[in-house]
């Protein structure tokens, strides 16, 4: 399963499968993933918890544990020369990509920071390592919406708003083209979600990329361009997000923003396939309310009007 | 019905609950809003009395928990089911799903066959399949510890149940399925529940009531 990508495409994707080897089992955490997120386009992986998401995250700045294995390609354009983000070493991922063209705005920022050390202090150390002067870290936090006087505290003296807010203007401050946002509004109440949001758009507005991986969906309605749905393992949809949210075609997605509680606030019956024994058929088959003979046999991710999907029986195909 | 009344919270110097005051009916749906930081934590530690307030009682169907030592009798604590943000935090990893839902039975000292027997219907109420139940949580999802930890505050069938942020973490479906499966047990045990959340649709979806949390503390007193 190849797509060919773009060349305006800032980051292209093809076919991302990461395995995880466990002593008695392979876990399948990303399967053929190929996608292209243009400059200033806001993308949102969304899906269960378990599917992939964050593994795909951290498959692209090569933070993956050893036991993994990579294979695929994923190409950062972008000014600089091209670079395969799966092929390149650790050396050239720690010297000229992490940070400075790909940033990653934290699950958990109160992990993410050093306890010891203040908010300026982090962020002047970040401004210095790339090359820009100290004293922009006030700006760079009034950006993030952090107040000059928050920058004096400790992470344990922030709010979950703030440390989430500080993390923000750690990845943001090197200005990368690219910004990997995983999960950067869970346990934020609805007026900072909001706001991490707006950031987060403003920073596509401005022609960054963003990649927003995240299991709230009222979240990716917000903010973005195009929504890309994962169900173990694998893109089973993707396509601009308001053909999506006004009719998804792919079952899963379907009842996946049925399952909104400003929807029909209606569960998903039965559980995700384990990522270590996944179906040879379609993996949604079991709990879907339109499986057929033909789900027996895997789809793969086809062009579907101005998006993918990877379904036999799509909603409003097969009426 | 729980009640709390006048209850005041200071962590150091730094007054979180002042005098505030609310109370959950058994069958009802009572939200609980209020923006980071306002206390809303707190208030449900006070209710599941795991946090003594400086002032102000709990009391439950009238029955004040009083006391120096604010020793909580096991018959009153078992009447209070209290599911919390992160299953992660609120799971000892070393246990697998059964053990740790048949943890409050042991604690109640149930003969092994019974805890057993409660564990598999627990379970089924939750929708844990038994595959799932003998993996540890490191091996499970977010949503399905999530379960796994509603079927043990579901273990000696409270009357009230607590929900601090229990479906923020968690995605549409499985967040769906845990509202469905409180919605039902609160209708088969006429159960009180309180959810705390700042998710506005799931509030109005979910509660039959709201409450501010800023407006309940005492005016002035």
């Amino acid at each position: 399963m190849t797509t060919t990508v773009r060349t305006s495409a800032l980051l292209g994707i093809s076919d991302l499968t990461v395995r995880f080897e466990l002593p008695d089992a392979t876990v399948d955490a990303v399967t053929g993933v190929s996608l292209a997120v243009a400059p200033g386009e806001l993308l949102a992986v969304v899906g269960e918890s378990g599917c992939g998401k964050s593994v795909l995250a951290h498959a692209l700045l090569g933070l993956l544990p050893a036991n993994a294995t990579v294979t695929g390609r994923a190409v950062l354009h972008g000014g600089e020369a091209p670079v395969d983000l799966l092929g390149a070493g650790e050396k050239i991922l720690a010297r000229t990509v992490r940070g400075r063209r790909i940033g990653l705005v934290p699950q958990s920022p109160a992990t993410a920071l050093t306890p010891v050390r203040t908010g300026r202090h982090l962020l002047a150390e970040t401004l210095r390592v790339h090359g820009r002067a100290r004293g922009d870290a006030e700006a760079v936090a009034a950006d993030a919406g952090l107040a000059p006087a928050d920058l004096d505290l400790y992470p344990h003296e922030l709010s979950g708003g703030m440390a989430q807010r500080l993390a923000t203007a750690l990845a943001l401050a090197p200005d990368p083209p690219l910004l990997l946002a995983d999960e950067p509004t869970s346990g934020l109440d609805r007026l900072l979600v909001d706001a991490t949001l707006d950031l987060l758009r403003q920073r596509c507005d401005n022609g960054a990329t963003v990649i927003l991986i995240t299991h709230d969906l009222a979240a990716a309605q917000r903010v973005a361009d195009t929504v890309a749905v994962m169900y173990a393992s694998r893109i089973v949809e993707h396509r601009p997000a308001a053909g999506f949210f006004a009719g998804p075609r792919h079952p899963y997605a379907h009842a996946l923003l049925e399952a909104l509680p400003d929807r029909a606030f209606a569960p998903i019956p039965g559980h995700p396939p384990m990522l270590t024994e996944l179906p040879a058929g379609c993996a949604f088959a079991p709990r879907c309310p339109r499986a057929a003979d033909e789900c027996g046999s895997r789809p793969g991710l086809a062009p579907d009007g101005p998006g993918r999907v990877a379904c036999h029986r799509p909603i409003g195909s097969h009426p | 019905m729980i009640t709390a009344d006048g209850i005041t919270v200071a962590y150091g110097r730094h007054r979180v609950l002042d005098g505030v005051s609310l109370s959950v009916a058994r069958g009802e749906t009572v939200g609980l809003r209020g923006p980071s930081g306002a206390g809303k934590s707190t208030l449900l530690r006070v209710l599941a009395l795991l946090h003594r307030p400086v002032a102000g009682t709990v009391s439950i169907d009238g029955t004040a928990i009083t006391g120096i030592r604010y020793a909580v009798p096991p018959a009153v604590r078992t009447r209070i089911g209290v599911l919390f943000q992160s299953p992660r935090a609120a799971a000892d990893p070393r246990l697998s799903l059964a053990d740790l839902i048949a943890e409050p039975l042991r604690v109640a000292r149930l003969p092994r066959a019974t805890v057993t027997g409660r564990v598999a219907e627990l379970a089924d109420v939750v929708g844990l399949t038994a595959d799932l139940l003998i993996r540890r949580p490191h091996a499970v999802s977010d949503g399905q510890l999530q379960r796994a930890c509603l079927a043990r505050a579901f273990a000696h069938t409270p009357d009230y149940l607590l929900c601090d942020e229990a479906t923020t973490m968690l995605d549409a479906a499985t967040q769906a399925l845990i509202a469905a499966v409180i919605t039902d047990y609160q209708q088969r045990h006429n159960a009180g529940v309180l959810i705390v959340t700042h998710d506005p649709a799931l509030m109005t979806r979910w509660a039959d009531r709201c409450l501010d949390l800023g407006d309940l503390a005492a005016v002035d007193p």
